[in-house]
């Protein structure tokens, strides 16, 4: 059924599908290869541009691999059926856009407080509301963060090219199945919808990543207990005759319903919340150019990277001391890396595609000791080198005149 | 003394002790549908371990969970069905049961139930009926009888409720049956039989809710409720001569549809077959 225990049959499958070598796709299908390659079998979505070539892919190939495709009625049925699908063991998937976001986020929460395993890929579009359906944006940024209600962790990542978006969903997939949390894959309709060159490698190269299973009768009865000491339950999957007791309510160590002991509460969201704090290195992830000896430091990220580096090499050219990070988590935010470069430069520039969004937890980390300033750009049109250089030139040029004076 | 109560239960074995005793109003129907449910599943010789139970909000949801000692998955308000066609496909050989209310299946979950019996998924879904939101304090329903007086219709309800039953038979459904908790032996055959089939299964048990809803419209007690059911149920054999006038407030009890068709998980499953042997990937063509 799932990969695990199929390992041999599903490689042999990948291998005689997917040659390795080099292709030429969309970013939207480069994450439906990520997900066929990291073991998703399971996918339930609803037709949305700019993300329905990713349910597209899916429907094609997961039939070849064993799989299951469904469409649901809705945006909310899809999230549903994805997290009754990772119960029974399933790799899950769904796929959408900001309209069908924004319907996902209480089954979101569902999933965070019931810690279930998923991949759940937006690929912003303009907005708010219907917006600019067909146009890509990064304006999801902090519903990523806090769509669903209440206090709760989350992990979010984000690639910059179509061949970052193959490897960057597999990697959502491994830290969702290893950390029992929903991970989501904030992609943008430019990258999804551009086509570009991508290797795709022999599926053996894949680290294939699998949620723990309870080893005993005794451990299954603590589907929410940290019975490991690592803050992550095993998960007794649906089936196997544990009895397993899932709910969106307020629940023990065991599963079961406790609404009314405060500590009950407390102790469980406060586990959420440090599961994810304690294994943050492993979580985050980022990227540094011409770091060293940068006094203008760009912090960017997805799309907005790409034309990002493009003004940072363009600008080392003419001899401005710039450098760039870009964070491929973006939750949770790898300000305290950011703040440590911040102590070098002498200003951050945050081109976005949003009026403002990662900036501001650019400056909770950086505070007021360094000037942050945005280039952003809303309309459907990604930023350009010229636009981002033009910022860091006259940045460059201010803070000569600063220093002249 | 709970404990002692329970062990003189016969169908105590099919449920969660610990988290007994239920939190049902005295004289709701839910004890009802449960205990028809526990002899279904006993009577049909079902082992607890190959069921799933999933259920969404309200005070019907409860029936199945926490009280049904199976796998059971506790979800969000209406979509209760969507998450079950998730565990069916990836437990095709298991029962999928849901169990949950008129307000949550029906109302904001009537998308869901219209779909998954077009897709004729093999998911069998006792939808308790008790014509209110029972939980949130007894607000008028999809449901709710033209003229009934609720919490937030209390001059009088100016819609009509929807025929649940018909509906799903409409839209597709293998089985369909409505009973009451007045009919508790026809309300288990029928769940004994929608479990049997292969199919979307859907019996609709109307339940009463003599606090939210009897009190405010002239049934103060459960006894009260039953006799209404049972002065008021027709069955469909009957209700087929009668005009819709004569129709009008009446309950039709039986069985609507029970019909071979094919289901959703197999044909999935075929499907993978069908595309395996079309592009060759087969063991036996390994390179």
């Amino acid at each position: 059924m799932i990969i695990r225990g199929d390992e041999p049959e599903q490689i042999r499958l990948l291998k005689k599908l997917y040659p390795k070598g080099n292709y030429f796709m969309q970013g939207d299908e480069a994450i439906a290869y990520g997900a066929l390659f990291a073991g998703c079998r399971f996918y339930a979505g609803y037709p949305i541009t700019p993300a329905s070539e990713i349910a597209e892919t899916m429907a094609r190939e997961l039939p070849k691999l064993k799989g299951y495709y469904i469409q649901m009625e809705d945006e909310i049925g899809s999230i549903a059926a994805v997290i009754g699908a990772s119960w029974t063991g399933f790799k899950s998937m769904t796929a959408t856009s900001g309209p069908g976001f924004s319907l996902m986020q209480e089954n979101l929460g569902y999933a965070i407080f019931t810690e279930t395993p998923l991949v759940l890929v937006d690929v912003q579009r303009s907005g708010p509301s219907t917006g600019q359906a067909t146009k890509g944006a990064q304006g999801d940024f902090f519903q990523a963060r806090w769509g669903p209600h209440g206090d709760h962790p989350i992990i979010a990542i984000s690639s910059t090219s179509v061949e970052d978006s193959f490897w960057e969903t597999i990697r959502a997939f491994s830290l969702s199945e290893k950390f029992r949390i929903p991970v989501l894959v904030l992609a943008d309709g430019i990258i999804g919808h551009t086509r570009e060159q991508i290797k795709i490698p022999d599926p053996t190269e894949v680290e294939i990543v699998y949620r723990k299973l309870p080893t005993s009768d005794e451990e299954a009865k603590y589907p929410f207990g940290d019975v490991h000491g690592d803050l992550i339950p095993p998960m007794p999957l649906f089936g196997h005759g544990y009895f397993t007791h899932v709910t969106g309510s307020t629940h023990k160590e065991n599963g079961l319903r406790d609404v009314y002991t405060p500590e009950v509460h407390d102790r469980l969201v406060r586990r959420l919340h440090k599961k994810i704090e304690l294994h943050k290195t492993e979580i985050q992830k980022w990227e540094e150019y011409y770091i060293e000896d940068a006094e203008i430091l760009l912090v960017s990220w997805g799309v907005s990277a790409r034309p990002s580096l493009g003004a940072v090499m363009k600008g080392r050219k003419k001899g401005i001391k710039v450098g760039l990070f870009v964070p491929k988590t973006v939750h949770p935010f790898p300000g305290e890396r950011i703040k440590e470069l911040s102590k070098n430069v002498q200003l951050i520039i945050v081109p976005e595609m949003n009026l403002g969004q990662v900036i501001l937890e650019v400056q909770r980390f950086v505070r007021d000791e360094v000037p942050v300033i945005g280039v952003n750009k809303i309309g459907g049109v990604p930023l350009t080198v010229e636009e981002i250089l033009k910022e860091i030139e006259s940045s460059a040029e201010r803070s000569r005149h600063r220093s002249a004076d | 003394m709970a404990k002692e109560i329970y062990t003189k239960y016969k169908m105590a074995k099919y449920l969660r002790k610990e988290a007994l005793p239920t939190a049902l109003c005295p004289g709701c129907g839910g004890g009802t549908v449960l205990n028809a449910f526990a002899n279904a599943i006993d009577q049909l010789g079902i082992d607890p371990r190959d069921l799933v139970v999933v259920s969404g909000i309200g005070c019907s949801a409860w029936i199945a969970s926490p009280y049904f000692l199976a796998d059971t998955l506790h979800t969000t308000h209406g979509r209760a069905i969507a998450y079950a066609t998730g565990v069916k496909v990836g437990l095709p050989d298991k029962k999928v049961v849901v169990i949950s209310g008129d307000g949550d299946l029906a109302g904001i979950g009537g998308n869901h139930l219209i779909h998954a019996a077009r897709r004729n998924i093999d998911i069998t879904v006792i939808l308790v009926n008790n014509f209110i939101y029972g939980m949130t304090g007894g607000q008028v329903a999809p449901t709710t009888p033209f003229g009934a007086i609720t919490t937030t219709s209390p001059y009088r309800n100016v819609e009509h409720p929807l025929n649940i039953a018909e509906t799903v038979t409409s839209a597709g459904a293998s089985y369909v049956a409505r009973w009451t908790t007045f009919h508790v032996y026809q309300l288990i055959e029928s769940i004994k039989r929608a479990l049997s089939v292969k199919g979307f299964a859907l019996v609709e048990a109307i339940s009463q809710c003599p606090v939210q809803f009897g009190r405010r419209n002239r049934m103060k007690t459960p006894t009260e409720m039953l006799r209404w059911f049972q002065k008021n149920s027709v069955p469909l054999s009957k209700a087929r001569n009668m005009s819709p006038n004569e129709l009008e407030g009446k309950i039709v009890v039986g069985e609507l549809v029970n019909r071979e068709k094919p289901e959703f998980t197999e044909e999935l499953n075929s499907l993978i077959e069908e595309v395996s042997e079309h592009y060759g990937l087969g063991d036996n063509n390994a390179d």
